[in-house]
């Protein structure tokens, strides 16, 4: 469906991207993970063929995204991570806007954007402008659906949402799929990769890696435990001093402490209740994507 | 007695309202915030937090109620109240053709810091920050991590006793993020009060009280591992997502 080859982009002396190559599956769920800045974006306006790569190349919906760039615009479905609809239309001319463009109307293909405008149609009279962030999300992604694209790219659709309507989101973007809809996404929330069917990890206009979020996260081969007392300041400090300590890090709850080997979680107890730190805690655990990420992001840096 | 009070208390906030025609952004909001505290501030987008952080800065009037920040009145004392906190926003708010120096600088200056507070305090975020390789650059040069540590060392230049959060630690990478809190512990553990907003509810953990608004209103104020008791609830995000979707 989407086919990505040794893409490489730089602005000026800042490389945005450096050899990125993915296969992305008809009917696929597929995200990219990973921070501001590495990329995401440069890639997402490659593959909708707003941008030229400085070599490599891309394939989506078997066109190539530089010489077929016409058609290929049909065909797609683009949401932008800024909201990029006119303001001061309403709801209803925007969308009649987007299906002018795509040469269709809102009636034709209004069974696909059903299940996400009727929740803003309420507001169709009401300017775009006016609209709170969550509606125009919806609207947005009403927009990029209007003329039934065969794959739909959406540029950080949850960034600076709160965790409902994340939650929202995503469950639309599961229903999207069962239509058919390739989808690729973009996210800085790591948390977000268990939702996707495969993801790809990226830092630094490089990827850290590309699988199924389960298969990532297995690979995670440290020892990894969760460590809470009443200062954590103090404790994630003092545990970067422990001779086995392969990396210590805030992590809610609890402080995930990597090490190279097996620990005598008794042991380790006892030696930070002896340093006056109290309410000691100790489980061990098993790594999540964020976890994972990290581990690849200091190797990659190495 | 209630001066004392005022003393041990970061920040006080009786029955606030807020009202923007017939629309009630703000419905009755009690609470208080001790010094050296990190409260988190939470909840859904449009449920209010920006209304009530703009209020507690002294950049918009209540409708009604009582609001006491580092131990100043909002209605008598703004001015006060403004020389007495930090802020940081979601976008920085750092001049991007200024140089780091020129940044901390211009902010030193709107604070009235002397020259050679300034000079110190320039070195000492080089240093701390691990600037030294982009003394010679702009701001918009700089990696989005620096930027933000950057930001939050120009937002307490003046040595507020409190500053406010606003959504700090958005887009960054993991490692940064943490780091980025452990900034703000090592502050919270020198005195200062922390007053911080997110979206990510890992970060909820980190906070000593976690109060969550939904509709203009506190439904929940307390620390999270209570919190998560009442709720039944394993995570801060179980709590956070029963509350907001009511």
């Amino acid at each position: 469906m989407i086919s990505i080859k040794n893409l490489y982009k730089s602005y000026g002396n800042i490389q945005a991207l450096k050899d990125i190559s993915v296969e992305i599956h008809e009917g696929e769920l597929f995200g990219f993970i990973g921070p501001d800045g590495a990329g995401k974006t440069t890639l997402f306006r490659i593959l909708t063929s707003l941008l030229i790569p400085d070599s490599g190349s891309a394939r989506v919906i078997d066109l190539d995204v530089v010489n077929d760039y016409k058609k290929l615009r049909t065909q797609l479905g683009y949401m932008p991570g800024r909201f990029s609809l006119y303001q001061d239309l309403t709801v209803e001319e925007n969308l009649n806007f987007f299906a002018g463009i795509f040469k269709t109307t809102l009636q034709e293909n209004y069974e696909l954007i059903k299940p996400i405008y009727h929740q803003i149609e309420p507001f169709k009279k009401r300017r775009a402008g006016d609209l709170s962030g969550g509606m125009k999300q919806k609207l947005a992604l009403s927009c990029a659906l209007i003329h039934k694209p065969k794959v739909l790219f959406l540029d950080e659709p949850t960034t600076g949402v709160d965790a409902v309507s994340r939650k929202e989101f995503w469950e639309m973007l599961q229903s999207l799929k069962k239509q058919g809809i390739t989808i690729v996404v973009s996210t800085p929330y790591m948390d977000e990769a268990a939702l996707c069917d495969r993801i790809a990890l990226i830092q630094k206009g490089e990827l850290l890696d590309i699988d199924k979020p389960q298969n990532i996260i297995d690979r995670y081969s440290h020892f990894l435990y969760g460590i809470k007392a009443d200062r954590m300041y103090d404790l994630v400090n003092q545990l970067r001093e422990h001779p086995q300590c392969l990396s210590a890090y805030l992590f809610g709850e609890y402080i995930h402490f990597a090490s190279i080997s097996e620990i005598d979680i008794n042991q380790l107890k006892e030696d930070i209740v002896n340093s006056g730190i109290e309410q000691v805690e100790i489980i061990q655990l098993k790594a999540n994507i964020e976890d994972s990420f990290m581990d690849l992001m200091a190797k990659a840096e190495k | 007695m209630a001066e004392n009070k005022s003393n041990s208390k970061a920040v006080i906030v009786k029955d606030l309202v807020k009202k923007f025609g017939s629309f009630v952004a703000n419905d009755h909001l009690n609470f208080e915030v001790d010094k050296g505290e990190i409260f988190g501030f939470l909840g859904a987008n449009g449920a209010g937090k920006t209304t009530a952080i703009k209020i507690l800065c002294g950049l918009s009037h209540p409708t009604s109620g009582e609001v006491n920040v580092a131990g100043y009145d909002i209605y008598k004392q703004r001015d006060l109240i403004k020389k007495n906190i930090g802020y940081m926003s979601q976008k920085f708010s750092l001049y991007d053709d200024l140089s780091i120096a020129e940044n901390i600088r211009f902010y030193g200056g709107i604070y009235g810091l002397s020259r050679k507070k300034i000079k110190e305090k320039t070195a000492e975020y080089i240093e701390k920050l691990g600037l030294q390789a982009y003394t010679k650059s702009m701001v918009k040069e700089l990696p989005l991590g620096f930027k933000q540590k950057l930001a939050f060392s120009v937002a307490i230049v003046h040595d507020p006793p409190i500053v406010f959060l606003d959504e700090p630690t958005g887009g960054v990478d993991p490692i940064t993020r943490r780091q980025f809190w452990e900034l703000i512990y090592k502050e919270a553990a020198k005195g200062k009060t922390i007053f911080v907003t997110t979206h990510y509810m890992d970060e909820a953990e980190y906070c000593d009280r976690v109060s969550i608004m939904v509709d203009g209103r506190i439904e929940a104020l307390d620390k999270p591992a209570i919190l998560k008791e009442t709720y039944n609830a394993e995570s801060m995000e179980e709590v956070f997502i029963q509350l907001a979707r009511g």
